[in-house]
C-alpha cells in the first residue's frame, strides 16, 4: 500500500489556493453526467450533498434515518470556531492553525490543519446567510465565547444547540436540492458494503431497513460521511445508532484505517448511574467558561458540597494550570478528573465524579445571566439527575465522545481506494491525537462545503470510467456477501441479546483501552476482545424477521463490526509506545503526569491495512513533517 | 419500580394492530422511559419474541426521532421534554401506562410505535430554506440583526421536528411545525427575499399532505418538547395573509 498525502508544494498559506487553481474542472454542463453517492447526512454529508447537487452533479444521498435532520451532528452543543477576530483579541488564521495543531499534540498534517483554519471563516458567512440564528450581542453583531485550548474568543454559538442549528442549515440546503431534484434522498438505508470495480469505488450495497431488501447503487465516486466509532465503547455520548459499519466495510475493501487509537474522552459528562444506562449525556465544554471544577481536599469527604468551606476545596485545574485554568484541552481535563477520582477525591454516590460549580458566576453576574447562556444545559442536567444545578454543583465525569482516528485520506480527502472519499469525523485528517472544542462542526462543514466540491471534481475530471451497472460481477459479489452476512446473523440462534454482548465489549474497551492505557492492559484487551467476538458468533440471539424494521438485526450487524474494530483500536494503542493527546500510555508521562510524546519514533500516521480476517493487519506509516510549528511539550501552565 | 404497560403492537401498515399488556419490574427511578422500554425489549428478546419497535437515536432530546403517546399525552408526563427525557420517577410505582404511536393520518404507522414522518421533510423541501449557494454568502457581520429578533428566531428554530404538535392536535395540524420555520426566517433579514413564496409553498405542501388547520387549541404548545410558542402560528397566519394580499414580484 502506498500512502501519498498529495500535499501541494509551496508556502503553507498558498497551498490550498494554488492547488485549487491547478485542479481540473468539470464543465457545468457535463456535471450532470456524473453520479456521486454520499452516505450519511450529518454536517459533512448534508453540506457535501447539497453543494454537489447545487453545482449540477447527480447526487444520491443515503441515511439510515428516515430524515436527514436526525443525524447526530444535531447533538453538538457548544459552538464552531472561526478566526474572524471580531473580539479584537489577536486571532488570525495562523493562530487557529497553531492552536489546532498544538491541541492535536502534533499528530496531524500541517497543510490540512492550515486549510481548515483558512476556510473556517467562510463557514460562518455561509451559515449566517442560511439563516442560522447565531448568538448576537445588543449591537446586533455576532457574539463569541471561548473554548478549551485557546486564549481568544473565536467560538460562534447558538445557545447550547449549535450543532442543531448548523445541521438544520445544511439540512435546509439539502432539502432545497432534493426539491430541485438534483439530489435523490434514500431514507432508512444502511450501507453494508462498498463495491470496487477495476480498483475504483463504484457503488454501495445497502439494506433497506423498512423492507429488508438488499439494494445496490452505482456511482462514479462514493463519499462516506458516516461519523465516528465511539460506540465501540458501548457507553458514549454518541447516538444509539452511530456505528462504524460503513468505514469498516471500506477498510475491508482496501481503505487504510488511520490512528484508530486516537479517541477523545470528554471531561464534562453526566456520570454513569446504573446498569440500565443506555448512553451518556454530555454537558457542553462551554460550561467551563463559567463553571469551576473542584473536589474536596480531603479524600473520602462525604459532606454535601455546600458544607465544604472554600479553604477545603481543591480547584485542581486552576492550581495545576494557572494560565488556562478550567479551559485546558479535553484530554488534560479528563485525565486529571480520572486521577482525582482514582486517588479517592471523587464525589457523589459512586465517587466517580467531580464538581462543576457555578456559584461564583451566579454571584458575579446573576442567575438570569447564567440561564440565558446555558439554560437548556441546566434543564437537561436537572431532568436527568433530579438535582438543580443553580443551587447544587453539577457532578461530572469523562466519557467517550469523539474519535479523531478514521479512514486515511490524502489532502484531497480521498482514501487509498480511488474514488472513495471520506469527510467529517469518519476521516482521520485534521485533529491529530486530540480535538479541540468547537472544531468538529468546523471540520465537518469545511470538508462538505469548501473542500470536497473541489477535490471531487478534480478526480472526476481526471479519471476514466468504465460503464457499470448493478448487474456487474462486482455488484453481484457484494450483494451476495451482504445477504450471506444477514443470513448468518439471523441463524446464530444463541441465548444472549446482542446489547449485552456490546456492553461486555464496552467494559473491556473502557477498562483497558480508555483513558489510561498500559502494555499489560492492552495485551489483555487483545486477548479478551476476540473471545467476546467468538462468543457473539456462537451465542448471540437475533430475533424477529429480516424483512421488516428489525432493530435487533441492525444492532447485531453493527456490534459484529465493533468487535473487530475494537481489536484494531487496542492493537494501534499497544504499538504506539508514547503518550499523545487522547492516547495516554501510563508508561510514558512526564514527572508532572503530562503526556510524553516520542517525536523521534512516532511522528507518523499509523495507517492499518486489512490483510484477511485471520491475519494481523499491516502497519503503514505516513511520516509527519513540521515545517511551521516546531513540536514542543504541550504546556497549558 | 414496576409498571403495567399496554403497548400498541402493529406488524406493518396493513395490520389492524392491537394493544398488548406487559409487566416490567425492577425499573430504576432514574431510568429514562426509553431505557425502561430497553429492559422490556431485552426480556422479549430472551423469550424469543419480537421486541417493540420505536424510533430513537440521540437520547438527549434533540434529534427528534423518538415520540409516543403515553397515557394520552405526546411525550408523556412533564413539560418541554421529548420521550427520551422522561424519567420513570415521574410516574407512580405500579402505574398502568398506555403507550401508542403518534396518531395522525399524515403519519402512517410503519411498525408498532414507529410512524412515517416524511411529510415534514416534503414540507421543508417545498420552501423551508433560504436559497443561498455554497460560497455565495457575504461577510457574516455585514448585516446586523437586532438581538431581540435573533433571539426570537432562535426560539422558533429550536424545533426538533418530532411531530408532537401534530399528534396532540385534535385536527392533526402541522401549523406549529410550519410556523416555527416560517417565523424563524421572517424575523431575519436573510429571509426577506423569499418571504412570500416560502410561506405559500410550505402551506400548500402542508395542505397536500393532509394536515388539518389550527383551531386555537394550543395543545401543540403545551406538548412541544422545546416549548415553541403558538405566537409563531399567529405570525405564520400574518405571513400567509400578507403573501396573499401582496403582488407577486
Amino acid at each position: 500500500m502506498v500512502l501519498n498525502s498529495n500535499i501541494p508544494d509551496g508556502p503553507i498559506e498558498k497551498k490550498w489556493s494554488e492547488h485549487r487553481f491547478h485542479m481540473k474542472l468539470v464543465n457545468p454542463s457535463n456535471r450532470r453526467k456524473y453520479t456521486v453517492i454520499v452516505v450519511g447526512t450529518g454536517l459533512a454529508g448534508a453540506s457535501a450533498a447539497a453543494s454537489l447537487g447545487e453545482m449540477g452533479y447527480k447526487v444520491l444521498a443515503f441515511s439510515y434515518h428516515e430524515s436527514p435532520r436526525r443525524a447526530h451532528s444535531i447533538a453538538a452543543q457548544g459552538g464552531i470556531n472561526a478566526p474572524k477576530n471580531y473580539a479584537n483579541d489577536g486571532d488570525s488564521v495562523y493562530r487557529l492553525f497553531y492552536d489546532t495543531l498544538k491541541g492535536g499534540d502534533y499528530r496531524a498534517r500541517e497543510a490540512n490543519v492550515y486549510r481548515l483554519a483558512e476556510v473556517s471563516g467562510s463557514i460562518i458567512d455561509q451559515c449566517v446567510a442560511q439563516g442560522v440564528p447565531f448568538a448576537r450581542d445588543y449591537s446586533g453583531y455576532l457574539d463569541n465565547r471561548s473554548f478549551g485550548g485557546a486564549q481568544v474568543s473565536r467560538t460562534f454559538y447558538a445557545r447550547g444547540q449549535t450543532g442543531q442549528q448548523l445541521l438544520l442549515g445544511a439540512y435546509a440546503a439539502l432539502s432545497r436540492q432534493i426539491g430541485a431534484k438534483t439530489v435523490q434522498f434514500f431514507d432508512r438505508r444502511e450501507m453494508l458494503d462498498l463495491t470496487v470495480v477495476d480498483g475504483q469505488a463504484r457503488g454501495i450495497v445497502v439494506r433497506n431497513l423498512r423492507t429488508g431488501a438488499v439494494e445496490s447503487y452505482v456511482g462514479d465516486a462514493v463519499v462516506l460521511a458516516t461519523g465516528g466509532y465511539a460506540n465501540t465503547y458501548y457507553l458514549s455520548t454518541m447516538a444509539k445508532a452511530s456505528n462504524a459499519t460503513a468505514v469498516w466495510r471500506a477498510y475491508k475493501r482496501g481503505a487504510a484505517f488511520a490512528n484508530p487509537c486516537f479517541t477523545q474522552i470528554h471531561p464534562t459528562c453526566i456520570p454513569v448511574g446504573g446498569d440500565y444506562q443506555s448512553k451518556l449525556t454530555l454537558m457542553s465544554e462551554s460550561l467551563r467558561n463559567d463553571g469551576r471544577i473542584w473536589v474536596p481536599k480531603k479524600s473520602g469527604d462525604t459532606r454535601s458540597p455546600s458544607q465544604i468551606p472554600e479553604a477545603e476545596r481543591d480547584y485542581y485545574l486552576e492550581r495545576l494550570y494557572p494560565s488556562f485554568g478550567n479551559l485546558v484541552p479535553r484530554d488534560v481535563a479528563s485525565r486529571r478528573a480520572k486521577e482525582m477520582c482514582d486517588k479517592g477525591f471523587g464525589v457523589g454516590p459512586t465517587k466517580m465524579a467531580v464538581y462543576l460549580d457555578f456559584a461564583d458566576a451566579i454571584k458575579r453576574n446573576s442567575k438570569a445571566w447564567i440561564e440565558e447562556k446555558y439554560g437548556n444545559l441546566f434543564d437537561m442536567y436537572h431532568e436527568i439527575t433530579a438535582e438543580d444545578p443553580y443551587s447544587v454543583p453539577m457532578r461530572i465525569y469523562p466519557a467517550v465522545h469523539y474519535t479523531m482516528g478514521g479512514l486515511w485520506v490524502d489532502y484531497n480527502l480521498m482514501t487509498t481506494i480511488p474514488g472513495l472519499f471520506v469527510v467529517g469525523e469518519a476521516n482521520f485528517s485534521d485533529h491529530g491525537a486530540n480535538r479541540l472544542g468547537a472544531s468538529a462542526l468546523m471540520q465537518g462543514l469545511a470538508d462538505g462545503y469548501f473542500v470536497l466540491p473541489y477535490t471531487l471534481g478534480n478526480y472526476l475530471a481526471s479519471t476514466k470510467f468504465a460503464s457499470v451497472t448493478v448487474e456487474h460481477e462486482g455488484f453481484r459479489e457484494t450483494r451476495a456477501s451482504v445477504q450471506e452476512r444477514v443470513d448468518r446473523l439471523m441463524s446464530i440462534k444463541g441465548k444472549k441479546p446482542v446489547s449485552e454482548i456490546h456492553r461486555e465489549l464496552g467494559k473491556v474497551m473502557w477498562e483497558y483501552v480508555g483513558m489510561g492505557r498500559t502494555a499489560a492492559g492492552l495485551t489483555k484487551a487483545l486477548k479478551l476482545i476476540p473471545e467476546i467476538r467468538e462468543q457473539f458468533w456462537k451465542d448471540a440471539k437475533v430475533v424477529g424477521d429480516p424483512d421488516t424494521i428489525n432493530n435487533e438485526l441492525e444492532k447485531a450487524g453493527r456490534i459484529a463490526d465493533f468487535l473487530e474494530l475494537g481489536e484494531l483500536i487496542a492493537r494501534d494503542a499497544l504499538h504506539r509506545e508514547e503518550s499523545c493527546g487522547g492516547h495516554f500510555r501510563e508508561e510514558h508521562q512526564t514527572p508532572e503526569g503530562e503526556a510524553k510524546r516520542n517525536d523521534k519514533k512516532f511522528a507518523y500516521v499509523a495507517a492499518w491495512e486489512y490483510t484477511g480476517d485471520a491475519r494481523t493487519p499491516k502497519l503503514n506509516k505516513e511520516p509527519l513533517k513540521f515545517e511551521y510549528v516546531k513540536p514542543s511539550e504541550r504546556s497549558y501552565k | 419500580m414496576k409498571f403495567t404497560l399496554k403497548i400498541w403492537r402493529q406488524k406493518n401498515q396493513n395490520d389492524p394492530g392491537r394493544f398488548v399488556t406487559y409487566e416490567v419490574n425492577n425499573i430504576s427511578a432514574d431510568a429514562s422511559f426509553l431505557e425502561m422500554l430497553d429492559v422490556l425489549n431485552n426480556e422479549l428478546v430472551q423469550k424469543g419474541e419480537d421486541p417493540v419497535a420505536f424510533d430513537h437515536d440521540c437520547r438527549e432530546g434533540i434529534c427528534g426521532s423518538c415520540g409516543m403517546m403515553i397515557n394520552g399525552r405526546a411525550h408523556g408526563e412533564g413539560r418541554s421534554m421529548a420521550t427520551c427525557d422522561v424519567r420513570m420517577r415521574m410516574y407512580k410505582d405500579g402505574e398502568d401506562l398506555v403507550v401508542e404511536p403518534w396518531r395522525a393520518k399524515p403519519f402512517p404507522v410503519v411498525k408498532d410505535l414507529v410512524v412515517d414522518r416524511r411529510a415534514f421533510d416534503r414540507i421543508m423541501q417545498a420552501g423551508g430554506f433560504i436559497s443561498v449557494k455554497t460560497g455565495a454568502a457575504p461577510e457574516a457581520n455585514a448585516v446586523p440583526v437586532p438581538k431581540a429578533n435573533a433571539d426570537e428566531a432562535m426560539d422558533a428554530a429550536a424545533c426538533i421536528g418530532c411531530g408532537a404538535c401534530v399528534a396532540s392536535c385534535p385536527n392533526s395540524s402541522a401549523m406549529l411545525f410550519v410556523a416555527a420555520k416560517v417565523s424563524q426566517f421572517a424575523l431575519l433579514p436573510q429571509g426577506q427575499p423569499e418571504r412570500r413564496e416560502r410561506v405559500e409553498r410550505m402551506i400548500e405542501q402542508m395542505d397536500k399532505e393532509g394536515f388539518g388547520a389550527c383551531s386555537n387549541n394550543y395543545a401543540c404548545e403545551a406538548e412541544c418538547p422545546k416549548g415553541i410558542s403558538v405566537t409563531h402560528i399567529a405570525r405564520l397566519n400574518r405571513e400567509f395573509l400578507r403573501a396573499e394580499f401582496t403582488e407577486k414580484a
